[in-house]
């Protein structure tokens, strides 16, 4: 316990140290860079994913593939990718592009389930109404596998926060720097401070999506969902 | 991108070699994760206010950099094996409880009620009817993190724990991209040849389920 109470004490004491909060070594900069590489890496990999998926769930055809595909993107290390591509040429791109590669496949496997799980009396009854096949997939498909794409988006982005560290070992800053420096000048408080950091955005992350849930998603749907 | 066929060729033994170490230090901690989360999903199972705290516990692991939480265990347990397996066992757990919860969740009533009728005691329904029932979906979790676990312990050369990160992180350095692909490739060997095996396991575990899965 006095071990956590350092460790929280070293946390606050960076914290509050003026000096780290200006330039571009400071927790603002650093921060936004962390924001901006997951942020951008994340509504990439939603395009990617979320039209797959609801192409590959709508219409039943390619699951496998898709499956497969999202699964070989899992097994692909990050760190690897990063590494490989900015030898190749040395921009922020390749960790973007590698990000990418980490955030897709839960989101493409969530909204394909989420989407073949719809009962299939539900969209019979749709286009017993008149609904077009874009209307089914609008208006009762994709409301009713929301639950499950909001998740998988959420699996995404806790993953694209805490991954976006690794930005930092090629040079491309983000909240990382300070695990890496922490490491290279044996400075722990660094590490403490940049984890923490790290650790808090997720949070964030995780409150975001849940207030996101509460907006998005039809009350008729918020009872029954699972609520993780 | 230029590839050194002839440096690879050289380098067999000493790739190999990694690979070894690498499936070592991802597979264990799989394995501990396993051992830990089947007796905590039954406890949550049992008594379902253990289950949020659990998923909230479990969720502020994934949130930690593996790298920075590496660093955490520097200090508890030095530059050695365990500081990689430690945190990789923690990430496997937020994958397997869930899922060890939600397979034994998807054990219906009558099936349970069936099991008590014939006589069985707690203790013996979950091990003959809840458990097995439980399998795909306990496997469908141990998949996602092997695969994740083998494609994370790249990063643990960091700490100087050798495997195929070691061949990424030299490779980098020397600016040779003969090195970091061929480390690259193997690891997404390895992990797409252990969710096999995986796969295959759980058709031999669950015979009774192939023609449920397949259709």
């Amino acid at each position: 316990m006095n071990e956590l109470w350092n460790q929280i004490d070293l946390f606050w004491t960076w914290l509050t140290t003026s000096s780290q909060w200006h330039g571009g070594d400071g927790i603002p900069h650093r921060l936004l860079q962390h924001v901006y590489y997951s942020g951008v890496a994340l509504v990439c990999a939603a395009v990617i994913g979320l039209a797959l998926g609801l192409l590959v769930g709508h219409t039943g055809r390619g699951g496998f593939l898709a499956i497969s595909l999202a699964n070989v993107a899992r097994a692909v290390p990050t760190f690897g990718l990063v590494l490989i591509v900015v030898v190749i040429e040395y921009s922020i791109t390749p960790v973007l592009v590698a990000l990418v590669a980490l955030a897709v496949p839960p989101i493409l496997v969530n909204t394909f389930e989420g989407i073949r799980g719809v009962d299939a009396d539900a969209k019979d009854a749709a286009s017993g109404m008149g609904m077009t096949g874009w209307g089914v997939l609008w208006r009762v498909e994709l409301p009713m596998a929301l639950p499950l794409i909001l998740l998988g988006m959420r699996t995404s982005a806790i993953q694209v926060v805490a991954t976006a560290t690794i930005a930092a070992y090629p040079g491309f800053g983000g909240l990382g720097r300070y695990i890496i420096d922490g490491l290279a000048r044996n400075d722990y408080q660094l590490v403490v401070g940049g984890t923490v950091l790290v650790v808090l955005l997720a949070l964030i992350v995780q409150a975001a999506f849940a207030a996101l849930r509460r907006l998005l998603l039809s009350p008729g749907l918020l009872g029954s969902a699972r609520s993780s | 991108m230029d590839i050194d066929w002839g440096w690879i060729g050289e380098h067999t033994d000493t790739l190999t070699e990694h690979a070894l170490i690498h499936l070592r230090l991802a597979l264990l901690p799989v394995l501990f994760g396993l051992v830990i989360s089947l007796p905590v999903g039954m406890l949550c199972r049992r008594w379902a206010w253990l289950y949020p705290p659990a998923l909230t516990v479990s969720n502020i692991f994934y949130a930690i950099p593996s790298l920075a939480l590496f660093m955490v265990f520097i200090q508890y347990t030095g530059l050695t094996a365990s500081t990689v397996m430690i945190p990789l066992t923690l990430y496997s757990l937020s994958v397997l409880v869930p899922n060890v919860v939600d397979g034994l969740a998807s054990v219906s009533d009558p099936v349970r009620q069936a099991a008590t009728a014939m006589g069985f005691g707690p203790l013996r329904r979950l091990l003959q009817v809840e458990l097995p029932i439980a399998v795909p979906i306990v496997i469908a979790g141990t998949r996602v993190a092997a695969v994740s676990s083998i494609s994370l312990v790249a990063v643990g050369q960091l700490i100087g724990q050798g495997g195929l990160g070691y061949d990424i992180i030299r490779g980098y350095q020397l600016q040779f991209q003969t090195q970091i692909v061929a480390a690259t490739v193997l690891i997404v060997l390895l992990a797409l040849v252990t969710d096999a095996i995986l796969v295959t396991v759980q058709r031999l575990l669950t015979p009774w389920a192939r023609a449920r899965m397949t259709s």
